[in-house]
Formats: structure tokens, C-alpha cells, sequence
């Protein structure tokens, strides 16, 4: 999370970078007088790092972190599959984290550092988990594949820092990649071709190389 | 999704205030409620309050003795904190049940507690439904109601509270602390937090309009051994049909709350004395006076069974939650 001077800067950045009416707008009204629903789509200035390059935006305030990323900066590896956060199609490393980029406002990503499947590795110098996605076929369609994969690094990352999951039998021994770890650990992410079992095999090989 | 307007307070009380004075503001933190609920245009908000900014992300010792929760720590960082897993394992259990990975990471404290209480047809926009829209009806009295409510329910709304976290908290004896729009601040007790459906079944709890939550508070920790028992109808990340969460002491007494089976999360006291005569003494009072639909009568089986295998699950050795 960043500190709270970055993000007072940030709030400023924002201001001036709305539109004059949306500026007006997104200005706290006067006591006791409710706003109505603003008439003209209200648009926002946003900066962030999307993998290892800084992007400066203006969006509509409602644009999810997904679309910024795919129909505004045209990275279309992440996905949309369900966009209510239920299939991990969309899945991205924001700040070091994996979310759904499906469910959040990319307003709110203000100086954030996000790696999108693009980001992880180029087809001729893959991540090891794409290498190792395609050495296990890890997928049939491949519409989920991005995703998966970013939830795979982050998965591996989650376990190394000793995260616990719904199967973990001791809270507060340390951490182990198992089957059962890795398959409860990506139940965020839904195969319809049904390449779980060669997804934790590449996922157990990677862990395997790592540790 | 509605357009908006969007600020970034910058302290609590900013924040409360923000909202206070806009009936159609609403607070945003991980938004993974909120969102996947504007998106169907079910949530309206004209103008968005992020609360992210403000610094409620800390995990602190009380005097008593006990835990205080920001409102933003997230579902990831609260069930992997060592206290938390060391004295609170059933809190820690009944996150790690809830969602999946990615929405753990940015899913909090108060928007966990906070998440709608609603079943299917709340989410269908073409069916009636009193929680959506007031007086519209109950399109699940009639409908698939598999799901919902047992127990606690009215004639005009039988929807379930779907969280895990809540039940956890609810057994903890957890309290919410509050701040206002005039900057003034209140206590909760959990158990006063969530409303039964009652005529109003718009309302999910007895927070006002604009107050904000800045923090959960534990007690001390009530040692024993700790369970968080979900039946679902996959392994993993789906919501409960029913989920128990005890926290049994070696002598056989202890506290005993359900998920999946009422408005709020399902506590009786009085029922939690007969805890050392076994499930079956304890689910007779505490769903004495159940109601269950055409649809789902097999949940108070499935809940006595269920506190059976939690029961079970506490004697089982090697388990955390014993304190040294
Ligand atoms: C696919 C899917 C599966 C899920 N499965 C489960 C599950 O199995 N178990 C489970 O328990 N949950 C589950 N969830 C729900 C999830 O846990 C909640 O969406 C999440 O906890 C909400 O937290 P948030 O911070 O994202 O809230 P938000 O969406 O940001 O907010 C929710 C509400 O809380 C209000 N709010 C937020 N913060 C504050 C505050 N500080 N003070 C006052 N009001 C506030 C907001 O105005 C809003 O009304 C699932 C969600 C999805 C999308
Ligand atoms: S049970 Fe409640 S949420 Fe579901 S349709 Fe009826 S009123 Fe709506």
C-alpha cells in the first residue's frame, strides 16, 4: 500500500487531471445538498506502471483495470471471461498481488506497479511458467491461460511467504507445495477445457526448479 | 454501470462526512461487492468514496488483551497473521473458506461484513424481489430456495447471509467500531451488527447512513480448540450451504455459530450449554422454531452433522487453536 503523502498527491493529480465539470462534480457538495447522478460520463486522469513502463490515462471513472488495460493500452492477454470475478480470466499482479482486474476501478490503481501476462515473459523469452504451461499443455482454447498463469506465479510466490490455505492442516507450521495446496490455491481460476491436472503438474515443476 | 463521481478523502472522518451528506454515496474498498453489483445496475451509487487512502490497514494488540482490525486490512493479510492464526484460528479458518485467491487479496475487513446479504433472484434484475426493491416481493418464497434461509426469516425476505468471516466473527464476540459524519464514534457488538430481514429487508444492518467503520475488535483470546466446518457444493470457492464455526474448550463446553442458514450469522447462546451432550442436543434448540422452505429442510440435517464433524474435527489431535 503506498504511504499516505503519495497518496495525498495523488488525490491532488486527480483533481486536476478530471475535467473542469468533473472536477466540480467530484468536489464534496455543500452540506445537506445531495448530487444527482452526473448526466455526462466523468473522466479522470490515472498514472501507473504496467509492466516495467509508466502509462499516463484518462478514463471514464467506471472503466475496470481490465478494460484500461485492454482497450485502452491494447494489452489484450488478460481476459474477460465472466467480468464479475468469478472465472480468474482477468487475473493480474497488482503491487505484487494477484487480483481481478474485472473488479476494480483502475481509478483506484493510482501509482500502482502491474504485471499483465505480457509483462511476465515475451513468446522468445518465456517465464518459466509459460515454458513450463506449454511443455505440460496446460490448456486447450487458452482463453483462461493468462490468467492462470498469473495466478500460478503468484500462487508459488503466496506459499514461499507463507500464506495458509483452506487445505493447509496446520496453520502455523510452514508452507508446502502439494496437489491439493496448488489445486484449492488456483480454484479462482475455471478451465472449461479442464487442463487442471496438466496445469498442477507445470505449476509442481516450476515450484520444483525454484526451491 | 451508472456513471459517477469519485473522491479520496483523506481521513475517516472525512470520509464518514462524504457520505453522510449524499444519500446516494457510497464508500468503496476492495470493491468486489460493489462493483459485481453496479455492474447489473443493482447498486446505484452516484458518487464514490474510496476509502483505500486511509491509513485502517493495521493489525494492533488492544489493552484488553485482544486484536483490533482496520476496516481495510485484507481478507489475505488478516487470515495470515500469525496472532490471528495462533489465538483466532477459527477467523483465519473461515477466510481462508471464503472467495478465492485474487479476491481475498483485495477483498476487507468492513466490506467482508458489509457484502449483501441476498440469494439469486436479488441478482436478477427481471424478477421480483423486496431487498432489491422494496415492496416489489419475494420471488424466492415461491422459487428455488435450496439455498436460503431456515431460520430468522419473513414473509418478505428468506435470503442468506453468504459470508464466512462474519460467523467467525460472530463467535469471537468481535465488535465494529464506527465513525460518523459529526466525527462521533460508536461500538457494535457483532451480534447487534446484522439484521434479521424482518419488513425491511432492504436492510442488512443496523449501520446508519454514512457511518463508516474504522475497525473490528477481538476480545482476548478465548483459547481452545478452533474449527471452521464449510459444506459447500464444490470443494472449494463457492458459497456455504451451511457452515459452523466452533471454538470447543477441553472440557467439552464452548461456542457454537452457523453460516449459510439465516439473515445474519446464526448464534444461540442458550443452545451453546447443551454443546457437551453433542450436536444433536445443540441444533435442536438452536433451530428450534425453524421454518424451512419446500426447497430446503435438509439443511438442519446437514447443520447437525455438520457440528458433529466439527465437534469431531476439535478432539482430533494435532489441531491449532490449543494454546500453550
Ligand atoms: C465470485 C465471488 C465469490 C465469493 N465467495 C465468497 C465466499 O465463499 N465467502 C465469503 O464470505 N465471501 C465471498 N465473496 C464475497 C467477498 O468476500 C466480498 O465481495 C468481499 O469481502 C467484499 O469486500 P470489499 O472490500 O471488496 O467490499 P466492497 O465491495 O468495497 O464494499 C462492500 C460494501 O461495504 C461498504 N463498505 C466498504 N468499506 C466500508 C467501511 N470501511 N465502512 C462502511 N462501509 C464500507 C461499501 O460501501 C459496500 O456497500 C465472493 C465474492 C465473489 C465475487
Ligand atoms: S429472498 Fe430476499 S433477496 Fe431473495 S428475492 Fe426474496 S426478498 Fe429478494
Amino acid at each position: 500500500m503506498p504511504d499516505p503523502a503519495s497518496l495525498d498527491l495523488n488525490r491532488r493529480d486527480l483533481m486536476v487531471g478530471a475535467t473542469a465539470a468533473a472536477a466540480a462534480a467530484a468536489l464534496p457538495t455543500a452540506a445537506g445538498a445531495a448530487s444527482a447522478a452526473p448526466a455526462a460520463p466523468v473522466t479522470a486522469k490515472v498514472a501507473f506502471t504496467v509492466n516495467g513502463e509508466r502509462r499516463e490515462l484518462d478514463l471514464d471513472l467506471r472503466t475496470s483495470l481490465l478494460d484500461a488495460a485492454r482497450e485502452h493500452l491494447h494489452l489484450t492477454g488478460s481476459k474477460k471471461g465472466c467480468d464479475h470475478g468469478q472465472c480468474g480470466a482477468c487475473t493480474m499482479i497488482v503491487d505484487g498481488r494477484r487480483i481481478n482486474a474485472c473488479l476494480t476501478l483502475a481509478v483506484m490503481h493510482q501509482g500502482a506497479e502491474i504485471t499483465t501476462i505480457e509483462g511476465l515473459g515475451q513468446p522468445d523469452n518465456l517465464h518459466p511458467m509459460q515454458a513450463a504451461f506449454v511443455k505440460h499443455d496446460g490448456y486447450q482454447c487458452g482463453y483462461c491461460t493468462p490468467g492462470q498463469i498469473c495466478s500460478g506465479v503468484a500462487v508459488l510466490d503466496e506459499i514461499k511467504a507463507g500464506i495458509p490455505s483452506h487445505v493447509t492442516a496446520d496453520l502455523n507450521a510452514p508452507m508446502q507445495v502439494t496437489e491439493a495446496e496448488i489445486r484449492e490455491r488456483m480454484s479462482g481460476n475455471i478451465c472449461r477445457c479442464g487442463a487442471y491436472s496438466n496445469i498442477v503438474e507445470a505449476m509442481t515443476e516450476v515450484a520444483g526448479r525454484r526451491a | 454501470m451508472k456513471s459517477f463521481t469519485y473522491e479520496r478523502p483523506a481521513t475517516p472522518a472525512e470520509a464518514a462526512a462524504a457520505v453522510a451528506r449524499n444519500p446516494e454515496a457510497k464508500f468503496i474498498a476492495g470493491g468486489t461487492n460493489l462493483l459485481d453489483l453496479m455492474k447489473l445496475q443493482i447498486e446505484t451509487p452516484t458518487h464514490l468514496v474510496d476509502v483505500n487512502g486511509l491509513t485502517l490497514d493495521a493489525i494492533e494488540p488492544t489493552p484488553e488483551g485482544g486484536l483490533r482490525i482496520g476496516a481495510l486490512v485484507r481478507n489475505t493479510d488478516l487470515a495470515a497473521d500469525a496472532r490471528v492464526r495462533r489465538d483466532y484460528a477459527v477467523l483465519s479458518r473461515a477466510l481462508l473458506a471464503g472467495a478465492s485467491g485474487q479476491l481475498r487479496n483485495k477483498a476487507t475487513t468492513a466490506g467482508n461484513l458489509l457484502q449483501r446479504t441476498r440469494c439469486p433472484y436479488f441478482y436478477d434484475t427481471a424478477q421480483a424481489c423486496n431487498k432489491r426493491q422494496p415492496g416489489s416481493g419475494c420471488s424466492a418464497l415461491d422459487g428455488i430456495s435450496r439455498g436460503l434461509a431456515v431460520i430468522g426469516a419473513s414473509e418478505h425476505c428468506i435470503a442468506t447471509h453468504p459470508g464466512d468471516m462474519a460467523v467467525a466473527m460472530r463467535v469471537l464476540d468481535a465488535t465494529v467500531e464506527t465513525v460518523d459524519g459529526g466525527g462521533a464514534t460508536r461500538s457494535i457488538p457483532i451480534a447487534e451488527f446484522h439484521r434479521l430481514p424482518g419488513d425491511k429487508p432492504e436492510t442488512d444492518t443496523t449501520l446508519r447512513a454514512g457511518e463508516l467503520i474504522t475497525a473490528v475488535t477481538l476480545p482476548k483470546p478465548p483459547g481452545g480448540r478452533h474449527v471452521y466446518r464449510k459444506v459447500r457444493d464444490r470443494a472449494s470457492y463457492a458459497y456455504a450451504l451451511v457452515s459452523v464455526a466452533a471454538v470447543v474448550q477441553p472440557d467439552g463446553t464452548g461456542r457454537v455459530a452457523f453460516g449459510g442458514v439465516a439473515h445474519r450469522p446464526w448464534r444461540v447462546e442458550e443452545a451453546e450449554a447443551e454443546l457437551p451432550k453433542g450436536a444433536k442436543a445443540v441444533t435442536a434448540r438452536a433451530f428450534a422454531g425453524a421454518r424451512p422452505t419446500h426447497d430446503n429442510g435438509f439443511k438442519l440435517t446437514l447443520a447437525e452433522r455438520t457440528l458433529g464433524a466439527a465437534l469431531h474435527e476439535a478432539q482430533a489431535p494435532g489441531r491449532e487453536g490449543v494454546r500453550p
